[in-house]
């Protein structure tokens, strides 16, 4: 019989080892899946794991997928260490779409270069803001910040709807719910010619960075994370939950919402329904399989944006249902969540 | 004869630790049996494994004779054993019929059990009335709730684990006569406790641990303190010296001081008076849940709902002020609960520093780890903290280890008011010692002492000065050198106006009385 057995130390080899554990876990339940669809199990894994890195274009797309994730999911980071459950991270995604959106339509033919950044500081702003409503009811009701924020998603969906099936629809666009495209002068500018890839790269990286200084090398994100470990202990030092909640909730809302910025500014190009893409949900797996920790989020970012692209390359190549994306995020949040009990026990044989 | 309880070379393994290695134990009918040990000695999983709740890798044990494998603690009541548990296993909300019917067999009413428990309560003579709820009963009250609940099942073997840790000294005297009695009628009784002389008064039988091991079995009424001691931590405890009392100037003032409770089962502080002076020890005595906890959470700003004016820091007031300024105006503060309190369980020794401490911290916030680092390995040294270097984990830490560490922390911050709470509970011998130690040369050096303690006997060998706390009052001060153990048990159970009339009664009352007289 298997029997489970407390470590008398955390294991610091299979913190590292689990998430490896847990993606060969997903692969061999890829297989198993592709076999019981009647579909090829090598051409279904290529479709996820090979094809979107075998060329520069295709790194190209991995990059501008892994973007919004790594952004969204270094927000949360602080945020959940912090002890604040924002799982709104998309309606503040959308908010910052829609306040970037709003000012990229008013720049003209002959707007100077400056507006990008004036886009991606409205961005910020829609995402700060959308995330301090949720801070503000929590401040000052003690409600809960978990079904506030969730439930603020479809608020903000809802106002997307409104403004581009209404006001800001473009007159020339054939009555379909969109905006009128961004002038080029509102666009992010690309890295590479031929690649959709733009600045948005740069600037979640730097954020990457920025986010382990803060965590591991000021005081107030070790005050974030104290409040997260032991609230008591938070409590004894004075360090206060109201300024930790503000933090956590405005680092991660002005994350998702520059992300939201750099996406319609970016790819997109235009505020249309389908700017919601569940980014913003998926962000919360990112950040857990990269361990709440900067540097880890950067790999699971790119890993999640591969499941991205994998799933639509199934979609369109074998014949499978997009669902399939959602199917491998889920299994691999599934096994991580399974084999890091492996850090805190070991398994042992017993007769 | 044969023996109530037989154990023989009892096991158990816990991963990096052996807590119990070849215990054996022998109980005699209507014996009253001390098993002695210091915290981590074993004491507690070797009950748990007569009561059956944890599993022994190895041994044997006969019950009455007859070699039995108890499950689970249904099995051993079914036997006839019934433990007393140290923290109760209460519903605050329910009364305590309601209580006691939850644990016994469901054919009963109500009224019945409320019958049996008033029964068995004029038997022992334990008063309690089975009506009222539970959150309304004193601590002590609640244990004699525990024992009915436990002599409703009429065991043979009654297990107790520390059960005076919560009493009043005249409680105690209260629980050993009705103990004495049921041992008398042949239950035995296992009596798990650290404190020597309840055990020399109490016991007729006692098996010593240490490490896991027993180090020592003896009739402790032919011991003496020092003999049990030597068996319990392999040399007799460390005396301090006897000093003067000098006190200097007003460090902390707390004037009527009136908070009401924060939850629904916490204590209202009333008018609460106290005054404590640059070098001396001032200590509060009480049974813990009589508004400890309350005060000292507003005395640290972790609590600000202290009116105005209530709590003056050398002669500032700080009543609405947070932890981190009182802790910039000289008040630094160890409390009782050291994992999650005192310390980030997860985070190093040197993280943790930076939860009272702000040397380390340059412009912008910015964390100067290698400096962090190089502070708390002078702790570890200088306090003699066992720990594996300043990156270990507080959790990583036995108890007495880890409270050493915040000890530590705190005074080399040269506070001007030091308050601790519970100084050395769960700490080893030794280290509560040094620890009282450290606490002394503090005020010796001129700093204010705050001591809040359940043991009598540890604040008697620190204290210059004595308060008792009892429902959220505050008696008057008494001078160690004039207080005795009785009067401060009578004033645990809040009846100190008549034990001191010099201090409550006007001067003229005394020559009235002479006149009548």
């Amino acid at each position: 019989m298997l029997k489970l057995e407390v470590r008398p130390q955390p294991s610091r080899w299979w913190s590292y080892a689990s998430p490896l554990l847990a993606l060969a876990l997903t692969l061999v339940i890829g297989v198993v899946l592709f076999v019981a669809l009647d579909k090829d199990p090598v051409r279904g894994l290529q479709m996820f794991f090979w094809e979107p890195i075998k060329t520069p274009y295709a790194w190209g797309e991995l990059m501008v997928k892994a973007t919004p994730l790594l952004l969204i999911g270094l927000g949360l980071a602080v945020c959940f260490r912090s002890n604040v459950w924002n799982i709104g991270a998309e309606g503040q995604f959308v908010m910052g779409a829609i306040f970037a959106g709003g000012v990229a339509l008013t720049a003209g033919p002959s707007t100077g270069s400056w507006m990008v950044v004036a886009v991606l500081l409205a961005g910020l702003l829609g995402g700060m803001f959308w995330a301090a409503i949720t801070a503000l009811l929590r401040d000052r009701f003690n409600a809960n910040e978990i079904l506030v924020s969730l439930m603020l998603v479809y608020v903000a969906v809802q106002v997307l709807n409104y403004l581009v099936y209404g006001p800001w629809k473009d007159p020339q666009g054939f009555n379909f719910p969109q905006t009128k495209t961004f002038e080029s002068a509102a666009q992010m500018p690309r890295l590479f010619d031929g690649m959709r890839a733009n600045i948005g790269v740069v600037i979640a990286l730097a954020a990457a960075a920025l986010g382990w200084l803060y965590l591991f090398r000021t005081h107030s994100g070790y005050a974030q994370q104290v409040g997260g470990l032991a609230p008591m202990a938070a409590r004894y030092a004075g360090f206060s939950s109201r300024r930790a909640l503000w933090i956590a909730l405005l680092v991660s809302g002005g994350a998702a919402g520059v992300a939201g910025a750099l996406e319609v500014a970016g790819p997109i190009g235009q505020l249309t329904p389908h700017v919601p893409a569940g980014y913003g949900f998926a962000a919360i797996i990112v950040a857990f399989v990269g361990r709440l920790h900067p540097v880890g989020i950067v790999f699971s970012a790119l890993l999640m944006s591969m499941f991205y692209i994998g799933g639509e390359l199934a979609q369109s190549r074998l014949g499978l249902p997009k669902a399939i994306t959602g199917v491998f995020q889920g299994l691999l949040l599934f096994a991580l969540l399974a084999c890091d009990t492996l850090i805190a026990y070991r398994i042992k044989w017993r007769r | 004869m044969t023996a109530r309880l037989e154990l023989t070379q009892v096991t158990k393994r816990y991963p990096g630790v052996v807590a119990n290695d070849n215990v054996s134990l022998r109980v005699e009918p209507g014996s009253i049996h001390a098993v002695l040990g210091e915290n981590g000695a074993g004491k507690s999983t070797l009950m748990k494994i007569i009561y059956g709740s944890v599993k022994p890798d190895d041994g044997a044990m006969l019950f009455n004779g007859a070699p039995v494998h108890i499950k689970n603690p249904q099995e051993a009541r079914a036997l006839g054993i019934s433990m007393v548990f140290q923290h109760f296993s209460l519903f605050d909300t329910l009364s305590v019929a309601e209580n006691v019917w939850l644990g016994l067999d469901k054919s009963l009413s109500l009224r019945e059990v409320s019958e049996s428990i008033s029964l068995k309560a004029r038997e022992y003579g334990l008063e309690v009335d089975p009506e009222r709820p539970v959150h309304s009963l004193s601590v002590g009250e609640m244990q004699r709730v525990e024992i009915i609940r436990a002599l409703l099942t009429s065991p043979q073997l009654l297990i107790l684990d520390e059960p005076t840790s919560v009493l009043t000294p005249q409680a105690v005297d209260k629980l050993f006569v009705v103990l004495r009695k049921l041992a008398a009628e042949g239950c035995s009784i296992l009596y798990i406790s650290h404190k020597l002389h309840e055990i020399r008064a109490l016991c007729d039988a006692c098996t010593v641990l240490r490490g896991g091991k027993v180090t020592g079995v003896c009739d402790p009424r032919e011991e003496s303190n020092a003999s049990l001691s030597r068996m319990m931590i392999g040399s007799e405890p460390p005396v301090l010296a006897a000093r003067e009392h000098r006190p200097g100037g007003l460090v902390l003032q707390v004037q009527q001081l009136d908070l009401p409770r924060e939850h629904p089962f916490g204590t209202d502080l009333h008018e609460l008076s106290l005054q404590v002076h640059a070098g001396e020890v001032v200590g509060i005595a009480g049974v813990s849940g009589n508004g400890q906890s309350e005060l000292l959470l507003a005395l640290s700003g972790e609590s600000r709902t202290a009116p105005v004016g209530s709590i003056e820091l050398l002669g500032t007031d700080v009543s609405r002020a947070g932890p981190g300024q009182r802790r910039k105006l000289g008040l630094h503060f160890v409390p009782e609960e050291r994992l999650g309190r005192g310390a980030v369980p997860t985070l190093s020794l040197a993280q943790n520093l930076l939860l009272s401490r702000n040397d380390a911290i340059g412009p912008l916030g910015w964390l100067r780890l290698g400096q962090l680092r190089t502070q708390a390995a002078g702790i570890i040294e200088r306090y003699k903290v066992k720990a594996n270097g300043p990156d270990a984990a507080a959790k990583s830490l036995s108890g007495g280890n880890l409270q050493k560490f915040i000890v530590g922390r705190e005074i080399e911050a040269q506070p001007r008011l030091l308050i601790v709470s519970q100084p050395t509970w769960g700490v080893d011998v030794g280290a509560a010692a040094q620890i009282r130690g450290e606490i002394l040369a503090l005020r010796d050096a001129g700093c204010a002492v705050l001591v809040v303690s359940e043991e009598l006997d540890e604040l008697f060998e620190i204290c210059d000065r004595l308060h008792v706390i009892a429902k959220g009052r505050l008696s008057p001060s008494v001078l160690r050198a004039e207080a005795s153990v009785s009067t401060i048990g009578e004033w645990m159970s809040g009846l100190w106006e008549q034990a001191t009339p010099e201090q409550t009664t006007p001067p003229h009352s005394e020559t009235t009385a002479h006149a009548q007289a």
